[in-house]
């Protein structure tokens, strides 16, 4: 039985961090996402869990430690935002290519500068090539849900690579709602143990972790892990699958929301889908033939998936929370576009970057996209492909 | 028909607008409601202006942008009405609920012409007698609720009692002095 609850975001995570038990919890503090180890340090303190809670000097070691701990065969997690991602930037290479299935909570949040706590994606989507899954949340329930999935799915023998749980800074980390949470028993036994077959302190077969790679031997290793982040996607659906037999709640790549017919679409990610759904439920009352696709997973790419969900449209938006200084479009822009470019019949895109630092996306905003893809339509001109929209002396 | 009450708190850093905002989406909750309840966040220091929100229906509300439109809005602290427009996009057919021993009628005139209900409660001498310090979100919290009618006003005193005793639970002596503070702030709302 779920029992109704009503949590902020970062609480939600630390629920699910309890209910799991990990072994470590490595932590260093940085806002929005400190509250998950505040919360976290309060079951340490009542004896909820018997998880080491290690408190280190910096994200950097934050994550070593976390590294150390899976090494030696246990299930290590840890938290961060903004700086303190990029902080880690090093090190979570290091974990991916050692294929030590971390889990790390991200609470999303602008890069400097100039210096800003709010949400945007730009320090989630900087890790994209550094080898983590990455799953994306639109409310706390969602959050929620992919944390009880994550430790199965990095764990997973035919995977086993971090894998980075994010949520919205501020805007869902600290918004209380409604949540299903489930049993602590349930969950438990959802989330299973950790039993790697080999691991670092092993007595029978010791293993070495983080040797040399040489020429004649490095690029071995990069196409594995390459293959691993191909297998995540097969592990992704089944743990979903199971999950949703388990808690009934459906997941998969992506959501369609009112797709089936539509001829305009957005694609979009994090709470800003469930305003822009709003939006699309307005626009069908008035007869406009509008859908959205939210995207959970940035890691691995459904780049497949997502061109066969957009083939039939005529024109799409992609929304993009993090600049990327390509001076050609954000980071989902480059991979959509790139998914999309071998449809025989493809719709014509644009990328609007908004949302940056915090600045709010409102039902109002997601209409005007919605808009600029009926013209496009109507006049067959796609008019610029890459513009800003909600600053001051918006491109449109 | 409108299934949903967005809610505006204008207070300052360290007033306890964001914790009344919460309190009134657990009410609303344990009252069987879908609830939001968020701060707006900037560089937070004590004494600066500050904005939370509420939105309370009865389905999962899907939109996360900040409240433009509200229904109500509730002022914590009334010099904000020198420095913030806080009836900016209220509706007419809500009220504004300002925290201060002024009457409605001294206030309008600083509202920009909303024509709304304006609606005032004395936080600070409710809380003194009640509490004997200064916590104007409890007062506030009751005034709202008496104000909106977003959940009945019995329920609401039901559960925010099971509410204080569970957060209160180390603290036992304070249980009375809320619950008075609510009681009493539920009559005393001047309305013009």
């Amino acid at each position: 039985m779920s029992i109704r609850e009503r949590l902020s975001g970062n609480e939600a995570i630390a629920t699910a961090m309890r209910q799991i038990n990990p072994d470590v919890f490595a932590m260093f503090p940085i806002t929005p996402s400190t509250e998950i180890p505040q919360y976290y340090a309060q079951y340490v303190a009542d004896g909820r869990v018997d998880t080491e809670f290690i408190c280190v000097e910096s994200e950097h070691s934050a994550l070593s430690a976390c590294l150390g701990a899976e090494a030696a065969g246990c299930r290590a997690v840890t938290a961060t935002s903004s700086a303190g991602l990029s902080y880690m930037n090093e090190v979570l290479y290091v974990a991916a290519s050692l294929r030590l299935p971390v889990v790390l909570a991200v609470s999303c949040r602008a890069l400097t500068g100039p210096i800003n706590i709010n949400h945007d994606y730009s320090d989630s989507l900087a890790e994209r090539d550094s080898g983590f899954i990455q799953l994306y949340a639109e409310n706390n329930q969602e959050v929620y849900d992919n944390y009880l999935m994550a430790h199965r799915i990095a764990e997973h023998p035919d995977v086993r690579l971090p894998l980075m749980v994010c949520e919205d800074g501020f805007i869902t980390s600290h918004a209380i709602e409604n949540i299903e949470l489930e049993e602590d028993a349930a969950v438990a036994a959802f989330a299973g143990q950790y039993c790697p077959e080999n691991y670092l302190l092993k007595k029978e077969n010791p293993l070495a972790v983080g040797p040399y790679g040489i020429s004649a031997y490095y690029m071995e290793a990069r196409v594995a892990q390459a293959n691993a982040m191909a297998n995540a996607k097969q592990v992704i659906l089944d743990v979903a699958a199971d999950f949703e037999k388990t808690f009934g709640r459906s997941y998969g790549f992506f959501e369609s929301y009112r797709m089936a017919d539509a001829e305009i679409a957005m694609l979009i990610m994090g709470s800003s889908a469930g305003t822009a759904k709003a939006a699309v439920d307005e626009l069908r009352n008035e007869g406009v033939k509008a859908g959205l696709i939210k995207l959970r997973v940035f890691r691995p790419f459904p780049g497949e998936e997502l061109a066969a969900a957009l083939k039939n449209c005529l024109a799409v938006a992609v929304m993009d929370k993090s600049e990327g200084f390509s001076a050609c479009g954000g980071p989902l822009f480059a991979e959509t576009a790139g998914a999309c470019f071998n449809l025989e019949k493809r719709p014509k895109m644009i990328d609007i970057v908004y949302g940056l630092g915090g600045r709010d996306f409102t039902v109002k905003a997601a209409k005007e996209v919605y808009a600029r893809l009926s013209d496009i339509v109507k006049t067959g001109e796609t008019g610029p492909v890459y513009s800003h929209m909600g600053q001051r002396g918006a491109d449109f | 028909m409108k299934t949903m009450t967005e809610i505006r708190w204008h207070g300052r850093g360290g007033q306890g607008a964001k914790t009344a905002s919460q309190l009134l989406a657990d009410a609303a909750f344990m009252a069987g409601k879908y609830v939001q309840s968020f701060p707006e966040y900037g560089p937070e220091r004590s004494g600066a202006p500050i904005t939370a929100y509420n939105r309370i229906s009865e389905e999962r509300c899907p939109i996360h942008s900040n409240i433009y439109e509200p229904d109500y809005v509730a002022v914590v602290d009334e010099t904000l009405l020198e420095s913030v427009d806080v009836t900016a996009g209220l509706s007419e057919s809500g009220a504004v609920v300002i925290n201060t021993a002024k009457s409605p009628e001294e206030l309008r005139p600083l509202l920009h012409g909303y024509a709304g209900r304006v609606c005032t409660i004395d936080a600070r001498s409710i809380s003194l007698k009640c509490l004997g310090a200064y916590f104007p979100n409890t007062p506030m919290l009751a005034a709202v609720v008496r104000v909106s009618g977003v959940v009945e006003a019995d329920e609401f005193l039901r559960e925010m009692e099971e509410s204080f005793r569970h957060k209160f639970a180390k603290k036992p002596q304070v249980i009375d002095g809320n619950l008075n503070c609510l009681r009493l702030a539920m009559d005393m709302v001047k309305e013009a």
